[in-house]
């Protein structure tokens, strides 16, 4: 065994393995199309309905007629959250629908470098899905998200580590009780749709529930998205508070995968999951 | 007197009020085969599951090489491997996809060149397009075996190599093994229910019985204790609790 080979093989974080994982949902992906159409398929779907919902509206209500993208970039907006929270809990359920969980921890495979590779394949899940949808977004309803500019960078990671976040609690929870708790992918993050002001401000929203607001990236984002495209404003007050509250929510969430982990190897959960 | 590769200490693993691995010790001799026997319900997996540290035991010391595996366990993982028909790779991954990712997992060279001379070794170079999950069994095995085999693994552990597979099949894989030790000096731990191949391939043998090692020896040594004609007569007598009369006379074993 060779110093080099020896060192990579130690080293407390390997891009290698990464990278190799990543490699190995990339395969997934790349053999089967109906995924990648299904990846644009529901965002594509929201944003046709939802824009012809703002079609409607605009005849009628001035407040959108003023700002005809809101509900468009609102739906886009949300699906990056939801793929990305999507895009690290299916792909990690993969591993226990093919039972190959306990082959990758019997390799030198460290947890956070499967943690690593299930946000590199979220990335790319969820830019393959949205931007689909943003894209025909355009010659449909002549409306292109990508005219947020900058500011729509910062929407887009913002809610992307949020995703992760919530993906990787997910996944601990998936791990630690197994596929039957797999129903919990399909239904967390909706759970925060209607506490994240996607689709109004988060004034109208009791006190009470305001105040738990406050404490999601998403509602902080969702407000700058309405400064941009009703005021024509960028509020980096949200921005430094969405950026903050990730810090802690993406800690929080690699934690809290690894903490599960670390359940499952004292209960046997690594050994008994498959499909 | 060279160190053993693997060094058990007092393992003890329990489920709640369920005791899988009650208070063993053993050690495993490097470059020999041993068996780790046992009926169902043993102790046999669990005790793999420790020493590849998927399952953290309740209290005992395992060491590999030298090293806690509790402790540094990847200082150790890149120099082991494993095999079992109860665990799947990926069933839409070609067999080269599926090997490539695990040789860079295993920071491994040249994966292409490796992956051509496993392929010609084990006799799988015309499945390595196919996809896993149509393979039949014998042919999963087979590339599972590649897999275990990628990192020359200085120790194998092999959950039931041969179960499910026909008697050709079976033999090709026992072949294989003995030939891979021969060449390597490789030390392999298996667990197994065929006796024949226990007898065939294994130094040493670790019977366990309801979490507890319970008698351990040679094959030959066994045969002669137990004054049977075969390792199954022996593996009975163990897994009813016969009672074992040393020709000493004396009890070795429990009375039911």
């Amino acid at each position: 065994m060779s110093d080099r080979v020896t060192a990579q093989r130690m080293s407390v974080l390997s891009l290698r393995r990464v990278a190799a994982m990543a490699l190995r949902y990339l395969y997934l992906l790349r053999q089967s199309w109906p995924r990648i159409l299904e990846l644009m398929y529901w965002p594509t779907v929201q944003m046709v309905l939802w824009g012809f919902i703002t079609v409607f509206l605009a005849g009628k209500t001035p407040w959108v007629a003023q700002a005809p993208g809101i509900f468009l970039s609102a739906v886009l907006l949300w699906d990056v959250l939801f793929r990305s929270q999507l895009g690290v809990s299916l792909v990690f359920m993969e591993e226990m629908w093919s039972r190959n969980l306990s082959q990758l921890f019997v390799s030198p495979l460290r947890p956070v470098e499967l943690v690593f590779a299930l946000l590199t394949i979220s990335l790319v899940r969820t830019l393959i899905g949205v931007c689909g949808a943003a894209l025909v977004a355009i010659p449909i309803f002549h409306y292109s998200i990508f005219d947020l500019g900058l500011p729509l960078i910062a929407f887009f990671t913002n809610l992307i580590v949020m995703g992760w976040a919530v993906g990787l609690v997910v996944s601990g929870i998936i791990l630690r009780y197994g596929l039957g708790a797999e129903s919990i992918a399909w239904f967390a993050i909706f759970a925060l749709l209607p506490l994240s002001g996607v689709y109004y401000p988060i004034s109208v929203l009791p006190g009470w529930v305001q105040s738990i607001s406050f404490f999601l990236p998403a509602s902080h984002v969702f407000e700058g998205m309405r400064a941009v495209i009703i005021d024509g404003a960028f509020r980096v007050d949200l921005l430094i508070n969405a950026v903050v509250l990730n810090a802690v929510y993406l800690a929080a969430g690699l934690a809290t995968f690894l903490h599960f982990f670390k359940v499952a190897r004292r209960g046997g959960q690594l050994l008994q999951v498959g499909e | 007197m060279p160190r053993p590769d693997i060094q058990v200490e007092h393992l003890d693993k329990r489920f709640g009020d369920v005791v899988a691995v009650d208070d063993i010790s053993f050690t495993v001799a490097r470059g020999s085969t041993t068996a780790l026997l046992g009926g169902n319900g043993a102790g046999k997996t669990t005790t793999l599951a420790i020493l590849l540290g998927l399952l953290l035991p309740t209290s005992g010391r395992v060491t590999i090489f030298g090293e806690d595996i509790l402790r540094h366990r990847y200082r150790v993982l890149p120099r082991m491997n494993f095999s079992s028909p109860y665990v799947d790779l990926p069933k839409r991954l070609s067999v080269r996809e599926n090997l490539t990712v695990y040789a860079h997992l295993y920071g491994l060279a040249r994966t292409r060149d490796l992956l051509d001379r496993l392929a010609a070794d084990l006799d799988i170079a015309d499945l390595m397009k196919r996809s896993y999950g149509k393979l039949s069994a014998g042919q999963k095995t087979r590339v599972a075996l590649a897999k275990a085999l990628l990192n020359d693994p200085e120790l194998l552990l092999l959950d039931e190599p041969t179960a499910s597979l026909d008697p050709d099949t079976a033999d090709y894989v026992r072949s294989y093994l003995e030939a891979y030790r021969t060449r390597t000096g490789a030390t392999i731990l298996l667990a197994s229910h065929n006796m024949s191949e226990v007898e065939r391939l294994c130094d040493d043998v670790l019977m366990l019985r309801a979490g507890k090692l319970v008698d351990r020896g040679t094959p030959e040594a066994l045969l002669t204790r137990y004054g049977r004609k075969n390792m199954e007569e022996v593996f009975i007598d163990i897994a009813r609790e016969r009672l074992l009369l040393a020709p000493d006379g004396e009890d070795r074993n429990v009375v039911q």
